[in-house]
């Protein structure tokens, strides 16, 4: 029925079309310029002719292997043990630098574990990028729940009828006026490990019992300390776009739970949430994208480090392609994080699917 | 369009001013300086004083910031829009030569007699490029820290060997007066790193890759002597000597002048300023001897040819213009380089015979070594820093140096040589 | 019994106002910092960092910096430029990406389910990994002009303009938020016999206030606050620069710290007064978008 009143592929297709020539033209075109990079050998800066090289750029960023290292042992066949009691093992650069195993050649551990008296380790052909896709992925999970969760409680606290609340409002929404950068650069002062602001007020608060923290210089740290910076200042973004989607609720259903005696979590529940299901969809989506996009930040306070605790997916896509003129690597890497957020996006897709 | 020509209006009349002198053949001439007005105001002026010396050529300049010069170089190659005389960073010229975004600069071996060898780029036995002034790096000290510690002052014929630089490293540490013994600059990343810190790599035998053949780094950087450097580096951080990768940037500003560290590894460029802050004691000593000698990096920005030139001998004619000591004296006292020649040096008020930085021209003269000539070195430069920054952090250092050496090989593998 | 109830109110509302303080300071410290850090020497802006003094004009305050900053970089160009292209772009942006919403949402036609797919899928790809290709692609285009046909794009304003103007999230973001709008408005005005283009401009744009808003606001605020790769690569000269570019004028081997400050704080007026008149103009009016009727 509403199919006949709706249906037209002439008006369709010339509203669409001058936006989406534009998308195909400017990203499209060069995404797909970018994927046929990843074929080749191509350098930024090189005299030498491009080569096709088929699909020698994926297996060197994802080749694995699993070598099983058995215990150092004495003459007498006993194990060796350092002083602490562990088991010695041979240095797994005796292997992957010998010319025995040229299988092995420029593979680096990346983790191991115990099993038996053996150990078994997963050696990767480029550590750095395992990294940054874990990273990449822990930073997603993180900053999508504190993101979200954060700009819609900061959009239901600023969506009340106040004196002042514009000022609020405001105010709320400044990390986001200041670049990312700018704000990297501004909270490295702040996580400075010697005599940074957090330091001293968390030193403050606790009487100075807190002892200062290398927020950005310790391994296990940094990632943490990048993701609430993130958190925090893109909160701003994500509450424009929650108080967008609660001005399209009409007052008349608040009036009517009121009416109905509802409480506050009620008339959250009933009437809020069902009315944010399409803004909820749109910042699930936003954030989810953003945080695979993970760049500036990284590239402004930690440069990946230390020890690749902060490595990310992007950032390495840039070094590789710029910083280390491999554009064929680099395109590599966007094309593997392309096709693993079209899949995760696929599953966001079907978990949030109307139910009838 | 009415906003634009509204703003540019003023621009335009400028511009239009400058050409109607003659009809000399334009030059574009990219240089890094942008946000640098003493640097600009003295090229400006060299500018000015060649349009006027002669009626072929007129240079028109256009500056960009620093930090990202070469990203915009690289992407006007690529897009085909280079201009005629580019400025060049000295251990980034083979990689442009090599790529065919520079030409050899076509100018005679006389106007570069007397001048330091670092400021000379040479690629494959052609000259590529030219630099006004060589940076050089020392060992800041004050000489009173010295003396409390009773440390003997180092010399240009006597340096410390590795043991007396540990001694006053650990003298500094128990005396309990400073944040670090040492501060290194590890808060400046980038070419910071391969430039300050290479040289302590060479001084324990090794190199970034293998200055015979430019074909691998296989048992140059992590052979015996580099695994030896590694660990020595590691040291420096595991035993508090030193502030890590984390440093604030201010503190690299500002940690030595206001006493925060005994001594500081820092360019002469950042000389004028401790002077002038009140540091009157100050010295400036040469790198330690690990074993091969005291050595210290050099080459710094030099004027070359793009390779869309179509009057390299106009760019020729500009740079041997702007090679006269009195324009080398002049960025010398205006932004605190090391002047080319002699000459040069001695019209300056620093660099002259008994100036407060005399000392740099004679590093820079004896000790200098330029970083490995070769198109491969912008690779592995990034990924010496990288092994540099990982092995401060904790990272076990052979491992680390087999990656790193993993690494450059097979980038030039996959640049097949090089061109070497 | 009414004077309890009073009493009541007037403690939630005290509470209320405590916690939206609260939080707005932990929203504000880092803009306080800049602002006050602009008006104080390098050295005493770096000393005071460790402590609650940064956030205080207290020391040596005066405008060196901003005079400094001035004659450093001419900052009223770049961000006139950037506002240039910032308002265009926005404009323009605004105006395609609804209309192919529009079409998404409430039209029906063959191929769109794909062609909304595809423009998703967009969403995904870093600007940053599409750099070079689009930078080949450009610097070979055409451009009719006042001379006839030019080819190369670079250091123009059109390049920092259109490739810029439809982006995935713009037409998300009115997807997601036309979906919210009564059809039947539609459906009756199509019964009534308007014409498509009428309806768009006619009801749903109207009814679309706080998501004009929102979408001019974040599409500002990417291209004047996060356009540092594309413009440096693409615009070589000066007079093209936007104001992110210019930020690398105050880095150099000593960073001036307090001019930085003072950039930034200067740079930063147009994009907060740009909110201010979004937020006057659409957002404080709740009462007044009752949609769903």
């Amino acid at each position: 029925m509403a199919g006949k009143l709706t249906r037209s592929n002439r008006a369709g297709w010339l509203f669409a079309l001058p936006g989406f020539s534009l998308l195909f033209l400017f990203i499209i075109i060069p995404f797909f310029f970018a994927f046929w990079l990843s074929l080749t050998n191509q350098r930024l800066v090189s005299p030498n002719p491009t080569e096709f090289v088929g699909l020698k750029n994926y297996s060197e960023l994802l080749r694995l292997s699993v070598l099983t290292l058995e215990p150092e042992r004495d003459d007498a066949g006993q194990i060796v043990r350092d002083a602490n009691g562990e088991i010695r093992y041979p240095r797994v650069r005796t292997i992957t630098r010998s010319g025995d195993f040229p299988e092995y050649r420029g593979m680096r551990e990346w983790f191991r574990w115990q099993s038996g008296e053996n150990a078994k380790v997963v050696v990767a052909s480029n550590v750095v990028f395992m990294k940054a896709l874990t990273n990449t992925l822990t930073f997603a999970l993180f900053i999508v729940p504190l993101q979200g969760g954060g700009a819609l409680l900061l959009a239901l606290l600023i969506n009340q009828k106040l004196r002042g609340i514009n000022a609020f409002r405001t105010i709320y929404f400044m990390p986001v006026v200041i670049s990312i950068v700018v704000i990297s650069l501004l909270w490295r002062f702040i996580y400075d490990g010697e005599d940074g602001l957090l330091n001293n007020i968390l030193a403050w608060l606790t009487f100075g019992f807190f002892e200062p923290v290398d927020w950005l210089g310790k391994s296990d740290t940094a990632l943490g300390s990048i993701i609430a910076m993130s958190a925090w200042q893109a909160v701003g973004f994500h509450m424009v776009i929650w108080l967008a989607g609660l001005q399209t609720i009409s007052p008349t259903l608040y009036e009517a739970a009121a009416i109905e005696g509802a409480s506050k979590w009620q008339t959250f529940r009933y009437v809020t949430w069902p009315g944010l299901r399409n803004t909820a969809i749109l910042v699930l989506i936003v954030i989810t994208m953003q945080a695979f996009a993970i760049f500036a930040q990284i590239d402004v306070m930690t440069n990946g480090g230390p020890l690749d605790s902060t490595q990310t997916l992007v950032f390495q896509a840039v070094e590789r392609g710029y910083g280390r003129q491999d554009i064929s690597g680099g395109s590599t890497i966007s094309v593997i994080l392309f096709v693993m957020v079209l899949m995760i996006s696929a599953v966001q897709g079907i978990l949030t699917r109307e139910r009838t | 369009m009415k906003l634009k020509t509204a703003t540019f209006g003023v621009l335009a009349a400028s511009t239009m001013l400058a050409g109607a002198a003659s009809a000399q053949t334009t030059l574009g001439l990219w240089y890094h300086g942008a946000g640098n007005e003493v640097e600009s105001r003295i090229l400006n002026g060299i500018i000015d004083d060649f349009n006027a010396a002669q009626s072929d050529w007129s240079v028109t300049v256009e500056s960009f910031p620093q930090e990202s010069y070469n990203d915009s170089v690289v992407a006007a190659a690529l897009a085909g829009n280079l201009p005629c005389i580019l400025d060049v960073d000295g251990p980034v010229m083979p990689n442009w030569a090599w790529a065919g975004y520079m030409v050899p600069l076509p100018i005679s071996e006389d106007a570069l007699a007397g001048h330091l060898d670092a400021t000379i780029g040479r690629w494959d036995g052609q000259v590529y490029s030219v630099g006004l002034w060589d940076a050089a790096v020392s060992l800041y000290a004050r000489q009173s820290t010295l003396d409390e510690l009773g440390l003997r002052t180092p010399t240009l014929a006597s340096p410390w060997s590795g043991e007396e630089f540990m001694a006053a490293l650990g003298a500094a540490k128990a005396s309990g007066k400073y944040d670090y013994a040492l501060d290194l600059g590890m808060a400046w990343t980038g070419e910071w790193y391969p430039y300050a810190f290479s040289p302590f790599l060479q001084s324990f035998g090794g190199d970034i890759v293998d200055r015979s053949t430019y074909k691998s780094a296989e048992g140059t950087l992590n052979g015996d002597a580099g695994i030896a450097f590694a660990e020595w580096w590691q040291s420096l951080f595991t035993e508090g000597y030193s502030p890590g990768t984390s440093q604030d940037p201010a503190d690299r500003d500002s940690g030595f002048i206001n006493g925060k560290y005994a001594f500081a590894w820092n360019g002469n460029w950042a000389a004028a300023a401790t002077l002038d802050a009140g540091v009157d004691d100050v010295v400036f000593l040469p790198a330690p001897d690990f074993g091969n000698g005291s050595t210290i990096g050099a080459a710094s920005w030099q004027f070359g040819v793009s390779s869309s030139c179509s009057h390299p001998e106009g760019a020729a004619a500009f740079v041997e213009f702007a090679l006269q000591d009195k324009y080398l004296a002049e960025f010398s006292d205006g932004i605190g380089l090391i002047p080319s020649t002699k000459e040069a040096a001695a019209m300056t008020e620093r660099y002259a015979e008994g100036g407060p930085l005399a000392v740099y021209f004679d590093l820079s003269k004896e000790q200098a070594l330029v970083r490995p000539v070769t198109p491969g070195y912008v690779v592995a430069a990034k990924v010496f820093e990288k092994a540099l920054a990982d092995i401060a952090n904790g990272a076990d250092p052979a491992d680390t140096l087999d990656a790193a050496v993993d690494e450059i090989d097979r980038d030039i593998e996959n640049n097949q040589g090089y061109g070497h | 019994m009414a004077l309890v109830s009073a009493e009541n109110r007037g403690l939630r509302l005290a509470a209320r106002y405590a916690t939206l303080t609260l939080v707005a300071l932990v929203f504000m410290f880092p803009l306080v910092f800049m602002v006050v850090s602009s008006f104080k020497p390098d050295q005493q802006l770096l000393s005071d960092t460790s402590s609650l003094r940064a956030f205080l004009p207290v020391g040596d305050i005066s405008l060196d910096n901003y005079y400094a900053a001035f004659r450093r970089a001419p900052i009223g160009l770049f961000m006139l430029n950037s506002v240039f292209v910032t308002v265009t772009t926005v404009l323009l942006s605004i105006l395609l990406c609804s209309l192919a919403a529009f079409s998404f949402v409430f039209l029906e036609w063959t191929g769109r389910n794909v062609l909304l797919t595809i423009i998703l899928a967009t969403l995904i790809i870093p600007f940053e990994t599409i750099a070079v290709p689009l930078l080949l692609f450009v610097s070979k285009l055409p451009w009719l002009g006042m001379e006839g046909i030019a080819w190369g794009w670079l250091n123009t304003y059109r390049v920092q303009i259109i490739p810029w103007i439809v982006d995935a999230l713009t037409v998300f973001l009115f997807v997601q938020f036309f979906k919210d709008l009564p059809r039947e408005l539609i459906e009756a005005a199509r019964v009534e016999g308007a014409s498509w283009f009428m309806i768009y401009r006619k009801i749903v744009m109207p009814l679309s206030g706080p998501v004009l808003a929102t979408a001019a606001i974040l599409k500002s605020l990417k291209m004047y606050n996060e356009q540092y790769l594309w413009p440096l690569i693409v615009v070589q000269d000066e007079a093209h620069r936007p104001v992110m570019v210019g930020l690398g004028y105050f880095f150099q081997l000593q960073i001036a710290w307090g001019e930085v400050m003072a950039y930034l704080t200067l740079i930063s007026v147009p994009v907060i007064g740009f909110y201010l008149l979004m937020q006057r103009a659409f957002i404080s009016s709740i009462a007044s978008t009752g949609v769903k009727g």
